[in-house]
């Protein structure tokens, strides 16, 4: 290919990034891949700041006494820890930043199906932001990001009603992208671009946008009930006045279960890209790992009241809910076990993204099988609302969205930066952060499990060892995350120039140049191949060669 | 993969897709008309999907309390006048009719019949939120408006003959009541929405940009006040009928 071998360019092409300058530019822009990289910046601001909130958790839970901030201060720290990283980070991450980018690419479009509305997303989502950093800087929230009424209703003098229009505004954002992209895949497929031929990185996207836009509603509703209760004093949910708490906690829940899954199926999406690539195999499986990323989006509609164990659900109810947790198990294995059985006999390469693949896998893999302890009623009353949950979740969450999200970065920065990040460096930061990780949340599980509980900022003298191990590995976390910001940043400026293709990998994206142009590709492509298809790239006969790293 | 002495500068690329379109309605990131309205048809059934969930979760509300405060919400709902309901309804149902007759018009050039229908959606549209001002009203001076001034003393509930009376528990009827005005006012939120909606239609109608070969706004736009009419269609049965005969 002679593009890539074009190693020394006298003159930068045209591309989407080089294409129009200023300021208006960018904002009015309805490219997508320009918007993903509005999304990019204003997720990352996000980050740090959630991140600046649990470096402030981990702090005080440094020693048992409450020493740094008081008691309401550490409510509204890990309050809006919560409300930041969910809702203004990781909900957004992978779909708005690398599925803007690469749906339309991947499947051969020139951009989504609505640009306008993409670009409307992420103004709700900055509208969103602005009145969540409002409130943060006014006074925050203390109730927990849940909400829980009649506690947030009836109780807590702090702002309830201006979070929860923020997050209902940034809903919005998400639904409408969530919106675009199924319109997108199904009606802007190039010829050729069969459903059996999709990337699997577009199944997950397009089972999490069925989640977006069927669940993220129903929250938008259950918090106007609680900003109108609050408002006006009504007794929707207050028992008091005979509201029922138990059905905004059902309603809440309808949503933010599934919620968990519009942030971990984005990333299953990229690590099976990135496995298939960096094991130079077809996806083992191709079928059950698509299928199996629809059917965990419609089983998790069906298990949010396994948050409610011990809230007084009837114990049918909860019979058949645990058991429902169970049957979402079945989908995520057939993920793992199709990932591991691609990773057999191929020629396993490590290079950053791989070893953030290998992290997920492995973390992910504690993380579901710890909810499994959860999903079933005996252990979740047990360990309900101590440290065991919080570590469960963050395993999910961090452990599993946080580094596929990562590994994606890696993986697509050449495409999307058109620069090379530096791969020492790179590897060496997904080593940090599988340490960091793992020193921070494996004392948790046994912290929960010998009995702290949750949300307090003191806890018993005996608890010390396993929190200042979670706090020093909380701090490894931090470096390993500022880390590949600082390289991406240099790689702009410094980075060798990447080649269209640097992995000699498959998919769409990368037969268009680094970066693509506006439309990103010169001439509709036509698809005749199906997805992974590395065993005919690899082909002795095939005059495609590796691209020397 | 492409072939670098193939590479066409993108400015020329678009500028033929462009020059070889027959409408210039026709947005560059779609290869045919028919995709774009495809698209567009598709993005708004979605969309009323998402709307779909966002009135469930009320209605999963309402029945809830319904059935948990059943005596109450038979002596709420009576105190609703069920002939303005009905009169609305009957408004909307013929909204309906204007709208699939302007979708018609749209598709067959008759200008006339666009305009006139569009303008009798409106004026339906506008008829409904006045009759519905009038609901509102009553309440304020019967003081069912859920908040501080809120009074439901001393309503008997409807019980079946020879059964001892009871009166119904103001603050579960006032739960009644907050779900009336949220569900309807939501609903009217959207019928205003939707009126802004049809006047935009009414002006590019009228500016003559709704053609055979383009109507797709007339389309989407008649998508949404339908599916704005058909939670009327519950919302009047649950909230006004359902406990008339009692």
């Amino acid at each position: 290919m002679s593009m890539a071998t074009a190693t020394a360019q006298p003159v930068e092409r045209e591309n989407y990034l080089n294409k129009h300058y200023g300021v208006g530019s960018w904002l009015l822009t309805t490219d997508h891949k320009r918007i993903a990289l509005l999304y990019l910046i204003s997720i990352t601001f996000f980050f740090f700041i959630g991140g600046f909130f649990a470096l402030l958790i981990r702090l005080e839970l440094l020693t048992p006494a409450g020493d740094l901030v008081q008691a309401d201060t550490y409510n509204k720290l890990f309050t809006m820890h919560g409300m930041v990283m969910i809702f203004f980070f990781l909900i957004p991450s992978i779909p708005a930043v690398l599925g803007n980018f690469l749906v339309p690419i991947m499947i051969g479009a020139k951009d989504l199906a609505f640009p306008r509305i993409n670009l409307l997303s992420w103004y709700l989502y900055i509208i969103g932001g602005v009145m969540m950093l409002h409130c943060m800087l006014t006074g925050g929230v203390d109730t927990g990001w849940t909400f829980y009424t009649p506690f947030s209703t009836a109780f807590t003098n702090t702002k309830i009603v201006e979070a929860g229009l923020a997050i209902f505004v940034a809903g919005f954002s998400s639904i409408l992208t969530g919106l675009n992209f199924i319109v997108t895949i199904h009606r802007m497929r190039a010829p050729g671009m069969t459903w059996s031929r999709l990337p699997l990185f577009i199944w997950a996207h397009y089972a999490t946008s069925i989640i977006q836009i069927l669940g993220t509603p129903v929250v938008a509703i259950t918090i106007v009930l609680v900003a109108v209760e609050r408002t006006l004093h009504l007794g929707i949910f207050d028992p008091k006045l005979g509201g029922d708490p138990l059905l905004f906690q059902h309603l809440f829940w309808f949503y933010s279960h599934p919620a968990v899954y519009i942030m971990i199926l984005p990333s299953m999406g990229i690590v099976s890209e990135i496995i298939a690539c960096f094991s130079r195999k077809r996806i083992f499986g191709y079928s059950f790992v698509a299928i199996s990323s629809i059917s965990i989006a419609v089983f998790g509609f069906l298990v949010w009241a396994h948050h409610m164990f011990v809230a007084g659900i009837s114990v049918y109810a909860a019979l058949v809910f645990s058991l429902l947790s169970y049957a979402v198990a079945v989908p995520s294995a057939v993920k793992v076990f199709n990932w591991t059985a691609t990773l057999y006999k191929g020629s396993i390469r490590y290079d950053a993204p791989m070893l953030y693949a290998f992290g997920f896998l492995g973390l992910f893999t504690i993380g579901g099988l710890t909810g499994l302890f959860l999903a079933s009623l005996g252990i979740n009353v047990h360990v309900t609302d101590t440290y065991f949950v919080v570590a469960h979740f963050h395993y999910i969450m961090v452990g599993g969205a946080l580094m596929g999200y990562l590994g994606g970065m890696h993986f697509w920065w050449p495409k999307i930066s058109g620069k090379l990040y530096p791969e020492g460096w790179a590897r060496l930061a997904a080593l940090i952060v599988f340490i960091g990780f793992n020193l921070t949340f494996f004392p948790q599980f046994i912290l929960g499990y010998v009995g702290m509980p949750r949300r307090y900022y003191q806890y018993p003298p005996e608890f010390q060892v396993l929190n200042v191990l979670s706090t020093a590995g909380a701090t490894v976390l931090g470096i390993g995350y500022l880390l590949p910001m600082v390289y991406f940043l240099w790689s702009m400026r410094y980075g060798k120039p990447a080649p269209d293709n640097p992995w000699n990998a498959a998919g769409l994206e990368w037969q268009t140049q680094s970066p693509p142009t506006t439309f990103n590709f010169e001439e509709e492509p036509i698809v005749t191949w199906e997805a992974y298809n590395y065993e005919e790239l690899d082909a002795p006969h095939n005059e495609e060669v590796p691209v020397a790293r | 993969m492409h072939d670098s002495s193939t590479t066409a500068v993108q400015g020329n690329v678009q500028s033929e897709v462009h020059g070889a379109a027959h409408n210039p309605a026709l947005l560059h990131h779609f290869a045919t008309e028919e995709q774009q309205r495809d698209s567009a048809s598709f993005g708004m059934w979605i969309f009323l999907s998402t709307e779909v969930m966002f009135f469930g979760g009320l209605f999963c509300a309402y029945l809830i309390y319904r059935l948990k405060y059943f005596g109450e919400f038979a002596a709420a709902s009576q105190t609703l006048n069920w002939q303005l309901g009905m009169t609305n309804t009957a408004v909307l149902i013929c909204s309906s009719l204007t709208v699939v007759l302007a979708v018609w018009a749209a598709q067959h050039s008759k200008r006339a019949l666009l305009l006139g229908s569009l303008v009798l959606t409106l004026i339906l549209g506008f008829a409904f939120l006045g009759i519905k001002a009038v609901e509102y009203a009553e309440k304020f001076e019967k003081h069912h408006v859920p908040g501080p001034s809120f009074q439901f003393d001393h309503v008997k509930i409807p019980t079946a003959p020879g059964q001892p009376e009871q009166f119904a528990n103001p603050s579960h009827a006032q739960i009644y009541f907050a779900l009336y005005f949220i569900m309807t006012g939501l609903h009217a939120l959207h019928m205003i929405i939707g009126i802004g909606i049809f006047v935009w239609l009414l002006f590019i109608a009228w500016k003559g940009r709704l053609t055979p070969e383009y109507n797709t706004p007339m389309e989407i736009g008649g998508l949404y006040w339908h599916f704005v009419d058909i939670v009327w269609i519950y919302l009047f049965p649950l909230l006004y009928l359902i406990d008339l005969r009692k």
